[in-house]
């Protein structure tokens, strides 16, 4: 198991390697000048240069990776401009933001998704097959920018029942102490229940926004990996053998299906760290990716180039860690592998 | 899951959200002295001699800092309040006494720095010197008060400071009161500084070493600003507000929302539409003020034939759909920069309107005797990080010069390309939008027009008549001849308005947005907000 590991670790490197090289082109042929952005809006062309050598920006192209890579080495990520913080800071300061977030909306939304699937798989043609379709047809089809706005306007504006959309925790409450980064798990950990409250109440409705978005796929996948797993022989045999239609479908059957499940699952988890970008826009949520977008528009490559080696990382450990699970789930998986 | 419980939990969620607020009684003491605004942005320095500032961080500067001198604040005739361009006061200067040669300030002696230290005339000469030296901005905006280097600032003694004059200028004094010739705590920031940054630009990005009357508790990049009052202020009455909490909420659907809910007190900086339908709706009071020194205009790139041609940029200034723009674009909410009875200015009034008005027969006429009966081919060029307005101008626009057979094709500009490609002074047509600090039409001139060619020249447009007229005018502002100078700015404007590189479209206003609580709010020539004169009822 720890050999297995350790290759597949060891196959990662080259992506990175990859990654970094590839990013740091691509915001190089980014067509803006952060130079002539940052020199303001009375500089003259002598002011743009001075900046421009501060920045680095004069050197050529391999002198600039050199000293990419070199300062990549000592973990420095290097000067966002656009915050005129370190970028590991930033990345550190906001990841949990953004993990929270999401996590929070998968899980919402595996909760619905997973026994709404298992439901509309079992009763076919039933009316919740019919709310199944409906629900996942919705999420898919409503942009994440559309449902935040929509839901800020109805339970914020008209009808006052969420709190302000001011980020992840009321302005006159303070956050918990730094442990996890995660209010949620840091409150509790601090045994603080009114700071729980508050940013759990901040959390619902972009929470709830990215769960809409998630659960069309995986109520699908497991509406349609049910089904085919339901319609095995082994199935027919297990109620044939007279086992209770509730061990049938969760011990035989679910197990069974899970597989395409959580693969989707994966899938799903980095489209909500794309989606994120846009709830948090709407959310002035203080994540990764409102940061990363906000620094590509204004041509500010050391957090770019940060955002996309984190999330690289993140995704690489996120393959292995579905990898894992195979195993766990299915044994087939394991021998294989 | 059965239908019964699934409305059973259902139920159960809305009534979750639906608990009552913890905080809204809680706090309700501390939000009576303590304002909470939203805007867009945020700063990502709080220092402006830092590399890169950007608008939100000359706020924090302005704040936590003080100066030689401040402008006076005046009530307009709309009764709203706005700093006076021709008026300076004491801040850190208690008096001064203008020579030929040189001005000589004595600050005030009891005031201390945030840490405590007393402020001299040391520190303030280091902070100048740093303002001269560090380049970039800073050193640019000190430049145009003919403020250039080290050697014209001395320190007679601790509590006396003397600026030395190298040429009469008179922007001179009223460069000596924008953000820029800030008062640094010398001594912290030299403890900080460090062989690489020798002055700790590094240090005073995060942390403000001033006197003002503002200090920065907690700075958290892209989410927050909090201030908390500095109660040993010396340079001005206390502010009335004890904390200020700024917030960056980047939908402006969202802070629409929280102002009209009433959960934020002031909202900063809207879109022309949103102020519209606030005023009218009554919930909140609208504050709306012309930018000073600024306008939207259309330019022309005179190197780049047809628009050489003076009927050719003539011919355009009569095809262009003001009035469309100012109802589809503005709201109404600006001053038009057209229509006037004749392009020679007779009074001093600044920004002036054209004699430019939409009449497409007239436009037809010059292009015709310009040769271009048939038309031409162009390319509209546009920021667009300042699309709201920018965008929907360019499509009106482009609309229009299609009546007079000008054939176009738009060309979106990213916020972060669009200083460099005007640099560049390649784009033929542009929608674009200019505002000088200095409120002097002169010093307009000079950047826009002048055959310098400055950047923000976007025409090229190099007129040896117009740059006598303009020297000329700056030269007798520097000698106080006003006669010479009102005839000479009224000859520039006129001048400028017949060859038309530029055409002027309107002047925006700042418009902000405040609970009916708040007062004192005062617009400043900086477009950022001062915090000191806010009142809370």
């Amino acid at each position: 198991m720890l050999r297995h590991l350790g290759q597949r670790l060891l196959t990662t490197i080259p992506t990175l390697v990859g990654v970094v090289v590839v990013t740091f082109l691509l915001t190089r042929i980014l067509p803006g000048d952060p130079a002539a952005f940052f020199a303001g809006p009375t500089a003259d062309p002598a002011a743009v240069e001075q900046i421009r050598v501060t920045l680095g920006l004069d050197k050529s192209l391999p002198e600039q990776f050199v000293a990419y890579v070199g300062d990549l080495l000592v973990g420095d990520l290097g000067v966002a401009l656009s915050t005129g913080q370190p970028v590991v800071a930033e990345i550190a300061a906001r990841l949990p933001a953004s993990a929270e977030l999401t996590l929070f909306g998968l899980i919402l939304s595996v909760a619905v998704a997973v026994p709404l699937g298992i439901l509309a798989a079992v009763r076919q043609g039933s009316w919740i097959d019919h709310l199944c379709r409906l629900l996942t047809t919705a999420g898919v089809s409503l942009p994440v920018f559309f449902t935040g706005l929509l839901f800020v306007y109805v339970f914020y504006f008209l009808l006052g029942v969420a709190p302000a959309p001011l980020g992840r925790i009321d302005l006159f409450a303070s956050p918990p102490p730094h442990v996890t980064g995660f209010y949620l798990i840091d409150s509790l950990i601090a045994g603080d229940l009114e700071t729980f409250r508050a940013s759990f109440a901040q959390l619902i409705l972009p929470g709830i926004t990215l769960a809409l978005f998630a659960l069309a796929p995986i109520a699908r996948m497991t509406r349609a990996s049910m089904l085919s797993v339901l319609s095995s022989e082994f199935i027919r045999t297990a109620r044939a053998s007279g086992l209770a239609p509730g061990t049938v479908i969760v011990r035989y059957a679910f197990r069974n299906a899970m597989l395409p499940v959580i693969t989707t699952l994966g899938m799903v988890f980095s489209f909500l760290l794309g989606a994120n970008v846009l709830v948090e826009k709407v959310f002035a949520w203080p994540g990764i990716g409102s940061f990363a977008v906000e620094a590509l528009i204004q041509s500010d490559y050391a957090p770019v180039q940060g955002f996309v080696l984190t999330m690289a990382i993140l995704y690489v450990l996120l393959n292995l860690l579905i990898d894992l699970l195979y195993g766990l789930i299915d044994p087939r998986m394991r021998i294989e592998g | 899951m059965n239908r019964r419980e699934f409305l059973a939990s259902a139920a159960a969620v809305t009534t979750a959200t639906a608990l009552p607020l913890p905080w809204s009684v809680a706090f309700a003491q501390s939000r009576s002295e303590t304002l909470l605004f939203v805007s867009e942005n945020g700063p990502n320095n709080l220092d402006i001699h830092g590399v890169g500032t950007n608008r939100p961080g000359y706020e924090a500067s302005w704040n936590c800092y003080d100066r030689l001198m401040s402008y006076g604040v005046k009530t307009l005739p709309d009764g709203s309040l706005s700093y006076d361009k021709d008026t300076l006061v004491p801040e850190m200067a208690t008096e001064w006494t203008v020579a030929a040669d040189a001005i000589t300030f004595k600050l005030r002696q009891d005031a201390v720095f945030h840490d405590g230290t007393p402020v001299t005339a040391h520190d303030v000469k280091w902070s100048f010197d740093r303002a001269v030296t560090v380049g970039g901005f800073p050193t640019f905006q000190m430049k145009a008060g003919s403020l250039m280097e080290p050697g014209q600032f001395e320190v007679v003694d601790d509590f006396t400071f003397k600026v030395k004059i190298l040429r009469p200028d008179s922007l001179l004094m009223p460069d000596l009161a924008v953000i820029v010739p800030a008062i640094f705590n010398s001594k912290l920031v030299k403890a900080n500084a460090t062989e690489a940054d020798p002055w700790g630009l590094e240090y005073t990005k995060n942390t403000p070493a001033g006197s003002g009357a503002f200090k920065v508790e907690k700075w958290t990049p892209g989410t927050e600003v909090v201030y908390v009052r500095n109660e040993d202020w010396k340079c001005g009455p206390l502010p009335q507000l004890k904390k200020v909490i700024w917030r960056t909420i980047p939908s402006a659907g969202n802070r629409r929302a929280l102002i009209e809910r009433g959960d934020v007190d002031l909202s900063f900086d809207l879109p022309a539409k949103d102020v519209l339908e606030m005023a009218k709706a009554g919930k909140v009071k609208v504050a709306s003020t012309p930018i000073s020194n600024g306008m939207w205009s259309v330019e022309l790139n005179v190197t780049q034939p047809p628009f050489d041609n003076k009927l050719v940029r003539q011919a355009i200034a009569y095809a262009l759909p003001y009035g469309k723009i100012m109802d589809a674009v503005m709201y109404g909410r600006a001053k038009p920069l057209y229509g006037a009875a004749s392009n020679v200015a007779d009074s001093m009034e600044w920004p002036r309107p054209t004699a430019y008005t939409t009449d497409v027969e007239k436009a037809k006429a010059l292009l015709a005797e310009a040769g271009y009966a048939d038309g031409f081919e162009t390319v509209i060029s546009f920021d667009l990080g300042q699309a709201l307005i920018s965008e929907p101008t360019a499509v009106l626009v482009q609309e229009s010069l299609a009546a007079i057979g000008i054939r176009s094709t738009i060309n979106k500009v990213p916020g972060a390309n669009w200083r460099g490609e005007i640099a560049k002074k390649t784009m033929p047509f542009m929608i674009n939008f200019f505002s000088g600090w200095l409120d002097y039409p002169e010093y307009f001139f000079f950047w826009c027009y002048h055959g310098q060619n400055a950047v923000f020249n976007t025409m090229s447009y190099q007129n040896p008549d117009l740059d006598a007229i303009i020297d000329a005018a700056r030269a007798a502002a520097a000698a106080g001849d006003t006669a010479t100078y009102e005839t000479k700015i009224k000859e520039m404007i006129t001048l400028g308005y017949e060859e038309v590189p530029r055409i002027p479209l309107f002047q925006p206003s700042l418009e902000v947005a405040m609970q009916p609580t708040i007062d004192g709010y005062t617009y400043w020539f900086h477009r950022q907000l001062d915090y000191r004169g806010l009142k809370k009822a």
